[in-house]
């Protein structure tokens, strides 16, 4: 048996953990960093299944490479919006992003 | 978690070492009160993921992880702290309901992954990655995979274009 299952548990675990910081924080920041802990967890199960899949090729890598550059365009959009919002509201709280529900 | 026969090699040390080093770094960003602290840590995170990445012979990857995500994004998520003010005491409204659902959803979702990665045979893997990696990378992303490569870089662009705009003062367009 090969560490593959290892690794795929031990993705699941950040993912998981992401998905509780981006469900339950407050502070927009640390939702952005929680979803930039989630896609981490996809790299690593891709780059995992590039070594340990059925066949290993690179394509793994190549995958993991375009979600990396997604995720940075993501998080300086992100960033963006953020000190937008800032701007206008002064805060960072997510539960004050509520100008479409108003 | 990790099968009956418990034969400690190099790579299943290292795994374990960087792994824990990988989860310790999650908690305690979601466990701190002070934001810069939880950027500081999930730094740690994602430079052990990097370690994670040369253990599985992606060095290249994790070159560009360490590159992006250790310098790049955080420095950002840093700059977007700084540019913003964070009183932590006045906006902590607990909330335990929410926060208790939350958590019985996530470990409801990592039970049903862990009982399927637990339940899977997978088969052994029929062959090796290729010796010269970061080589034979090159040459895939320019030859098989050139256009998504090029879609890529028109949508970084893009994207950072958008930021500048979005970010922009708005006086600054006034006359």
């Amino acid at each position: 048996m090969t560490l593959l299952g290892s690794y795929l548990t031990l993705a699941a675990v950040l993912f998981c953990l992401g998905l509780y910081g981006v469900l339950t924080k407050r502070n927009a920041i640390v939702v952005l960093l929680s979803l930039e802990l989630m896609l981490n967890a996809v790299n690593l199960n891709l780059v995992a299944f590039a070594k340990y899949g059925m066949i290993p090729s690179l394509t793994g890598h190549i995958f993991t490479l375009f979600t990396i550059s997604v995720a940075a365009a993501e998080a300086a959009v992100g960033v963006a919006i953020l000190i937008v919002f800032y701007r206008r509201r002064v805060t960072v709280n997510v539960d004050e992003f509520d100008e479409l529900r108003r | 978690m990790f099968g009956l026969n418990l034969d400690v090699t190099g790579e299943l040390a290292a795994f374990f070492i960087l792994a824990v080093c990988a989860i310790t770094g999650a908690v305690m960003a979601l466990n701190l009160t002070r934001v810069i602290h939880s950027v500081l840590s999930l730094a740690f995170t994602f430079i052990s993921l990097a370690g994670l990445y040369v253990l599985l012979g992606a060095e290249f990857a994790a070159f560009v992880q360490v590159l992006v995500y250790v310098g790049a994004v955080t420095i950002l998520m840093i700059f977007g702290i700084m540019m913003t003010r964070h009183d932590h005491d006045s906006q902590e409204r607990p909330r335990p309901f929410m926060e208790a659902l939350a958590g019985i959803g996530c470990l409801a979702l990592f039970g049903i992954l862990f009982f399927n990665i637990r339940g899977t045979d997978f088969p052994a893997p029929s062959g090796t990655l290729p010796e010269d990696n970061v080589g034979e990378l090159g040459r895939l992303i320019f030859s098989g995979f050139a256009i998504p490569f090029e879609l890529m870089s028109v949508l970084l662009t893009v994207a950072f274009v958008g930021a500048v705009m979005l970010a922009r003062r708005e006086e600054d367009d006034l006359p």
